[in-house]
């Protein structure tokens, strides 16, 4: 399997008080391309904060992060934004979607950073929409939409321009049970076909019971490694 | 991208009709007061030139000495010479001999006794000649409340409100004492051909306007006059031309030791008007200044309000992989594109009001009464060529700047934070 992330005794400290809060500590991971992967652990584990590493929304303090070839810590803001633009989706807690576009508006927004053609575009968010199942609500407000509803925009959104690699930070925390799964079969359905990596960072049983590989983190420390031939559902 | 911008701007009212209304009000008051600010001082300084100071004006150096009591015994003499030559000179001016005179009217009642008498202050200007424009310039025309212009030898025109204060009717006759240029006794009789309101106290109060000819008879001032006034022909006051015709005819006499040698005033240089026109250049600048000040306050706490409501949508662009720089650029473009809307409503509803100022004003009365200048009683606006485009200085500078303001906040994002912020 072609490895598209690798982590090489990652560690991350934050300023606290005098001293230094260790956020991530000598971290070694490596993440295949097509993975379904959790970072699972209590608050304060560190899962978010290698989200955003990956992400290339923060910065090693020592080691190495290398995502789709590119070292984090030798990018630059604009360098960061492009691998962001180019090959990086996110999907939040909160949807955040923008409130005064549509439905369509909204998904179309991360081909128009890409500078697409009209036509391309709007065959692309078509495509996603119907990917997630919202192609009749495409002219719809945001706030004219429910929970899961929004939530499967915001996946649409992360998924309009086919990127190698999603970041999705507990995607489930704000839905019911039955939106959740819903979510996450979308998902998992969009990693099977598009062969698209997702790397979930969560503590809900449900997203657990979807995964391929589950990566255990405690203070900062890689502390379980488990990978499934089959999901448990 | 522009296009998504602009939707953006248009649905989310307050980003686009909050911001709008603001500059709005700002670019109304901007360009009102700036129209009415000018077609104040721009009145008052055409009141002066055309009654009193001209462009320039010559007097001899005794008379300018004593203006205030007009001492035509110490007139121009030759006045007909003088005028040609400085016509002939300075072609560019048009050149008219003026007389002021005090003097006292007294009214006869049908037997010939005196009914009413009053202190009269006297102006003769050249109602006569063919094609004088004299009765224009000091705007009479307009200002007849009885009658009409004075339209041969003999008649003139009185104050409307010295009229009816002594019951004088259109087509009586007056008789007017004063001193000759000599130092004798003036007497003379004027037919009343009309009365006038000019609605400046200066002028109204026993004001009595006779024409040069007649003027010159009676006070024994053949071929003189106690000034000749120049008026550019272009009819706006340039000031720096009048310096240099005032200096070049000043230069002429520079030697001449004579107390009756001419000597070249400009208006600059009379009635405090120098001080009064260097406030109304400043004022406009001043104006600018003071509402780009306030609007880019209130503009910048619009812009930091409206950046703490957008705070998730600049975090899920710059997720989403758009550069800080971009997202700043953005909000510098609606800045400019609400600035321009603003400023074109404002502009329109600025000129609308200046519109009505320039032809109705506002009248302040006595209030403005008094001091050697003279100021008219109504103060109306002028719509000059930068009164359509002055609003647009602060409407698009605030605006602008109020946003660069509120969008430096986009730098200091941390994108290290995105994750927890868009969480909450």
């Amino acid at each position: 399997m072609e490895t598209i992330i690798h982590i090489d005794k990652l560690i991350k400290r934050f300023p606290a008080g005098n001293g230094f809060f260790t956020a991530l500590n000598n971290v070694s991971l490596q993440f295949g391309k097509g993975e379904f992967t959790g970072l699972v652990g209590p608050s304060g584990s560190g899962k978010t904060t290698l989200l955003n590493i990956i992400g290339s929304l923060d910065a090693p303090t020592e080691g190495e992060v290398t995502v789709l070839g590119q070292s984090i810590a030798h990018l630059t803001h604009k360098e960061s934004a492009q691998l962001r633009n180019q090959s990086l989706g996110f999907i939040f807690q909160t949807y955040n979607l923008f409130p005064v576009y549509t439905v369509f508006e909204n998904v179309e927004f991360a081909l128009l950073l890409r500078r697409m053609p009209a036509v391309e575009r709007r065959k692309a968010v078509l495509e996603a929409l119907e990917w997630v199942g919202l192609s009749d609500k495409a002219h719809s407000k945001p706030a004219q939409l429910s929970g899961g509803e929004s939530q499967r925009v915001a996946i649409a959104r992360a998924m309009v321009k086919k990127p190698a690699l999603v970041l999705a930070d507990e995607p489930t925390a704000n839905l019911d049970s039955k939106n959740s799964h819903n979510i996450l079969q979308t998902m998992q359905r969009l990693n099977e076909e598009l062969q698209t990596t997702f790397l979930f960072a969560t503590h809900d049983e449900k997203v657990m019971n979807y995964l391929r590989r589950i990566i255990s983190l405690e203070d900062g420390r890689v502390v379980k490694d488990e990978r499934f031939v089959h999901t448990k559902i | 991208m522009i296009q998504f911008l602009l939707k953006g701007v248009l649905r989310d009212k307050n980003r686009s009709l909050l911001p709008v209304i603001v500059i709005s009000i700002g670019v109304f008051l901007t360009v009102l007061f700036s129209a009415w600010f000018r077609g104040i001082f721009g009145d008052m300084i055409d009141v002066n030139a055309h009654f009193s100071t001209g462009h320039l004006k010559v007097m001899t150096r005794a008379y300018a000495e004593n203006a205030e009591q007009m001492p035509n015994d110490l007139a121009l003499l030759d006045a007909e010479e003088l005028v040609a030559d400085l016509s002939a000179d300075y072609p560019e001016l048009e050149w008219v001999q003026r007389i002021q005179f005090g003097g006292l009217l007294d009214v006869a009642d049908e037997q010939g006794e005196t009914r009413a008498q009053g202190m009269a202050s006297g102006r003769a200007i050249d109602f006569l000649s063919p094609g004088s424009r004299e009765a224009e310039r000091m705007n009479i025309p307009q200002s007849i409340v009885l009658g009409a212009l004075p339209s041969r030898q003999g008649e003139a025109l009185i104050s409307h409100e010295f009229a009816e204060r002594f019951g004088v009717k259109v087509g009586d006759e007056i008789s007017m004492f004063g001193s000759t240029m000599n130092g004798g006794m003036a007497l003379a009789n004027f037919t009343v051909s009309g009365t006038v309101r000019f609605g400046m106290r200066a002028l109204d109060r026993g004001a009595i306007i006779v024409d040069i000819a007649d003027a010159q008879a009676a006070l024994d001032m053949a071929d003189a006059a106690g000034e000749v006034l120049g008026f550019f022909k272009e009819s706006r006051y340039d000031e720096e031309k009048a310096l240099q015709v005032k200096t070049a005819f000043n230069a002429q006499y520079a030697d001449n030791p004579d107390e009756f040698a001419p000597e070249m005033l400009r208006l600059n240089d009379q009635n405090g008007l120098d001080e009064y026109i260097a406030l109304s250049k400043s004022m406009s600048g001043l104006m600018i200044f003071i509402f780009v000040f306030a609007m880019s306050i209130v503009l910048w706490n619009t812009g930091l309000l409206g950046g703490l409501r957008r705070y998730n949508e600049f975090g899920i662009r710059l997720a989403m992989g758009e550069e800080k720089k971009q997202i700043f650029k953005t909000l510098l473009y609606e800045a400019v594109l609400i600035g321009a809307g603003g400023s074109v409503i404002g502009t329109v509803l600025g000129l609308s009001a200046a519109y009505y100022l320039q032809e109705y004003g506002i009248s302040f009365g006595a209030a403005v009464q008094g001091g050697g200048m003279m100021m008219p009683e109504v103060f109306r606006a002028s719509i000059g060529p930068e009164a359509f485009f002055i609003g647009f200085i602060p409407g698009l500078f605030s605006m602008t700047l109020g946003n660069a303001l509120s969008g430096i906040g986009i730098y200091r994002r941390k994108t290290a934070e995105l994750f927890k912020e868009l969480s909450v």
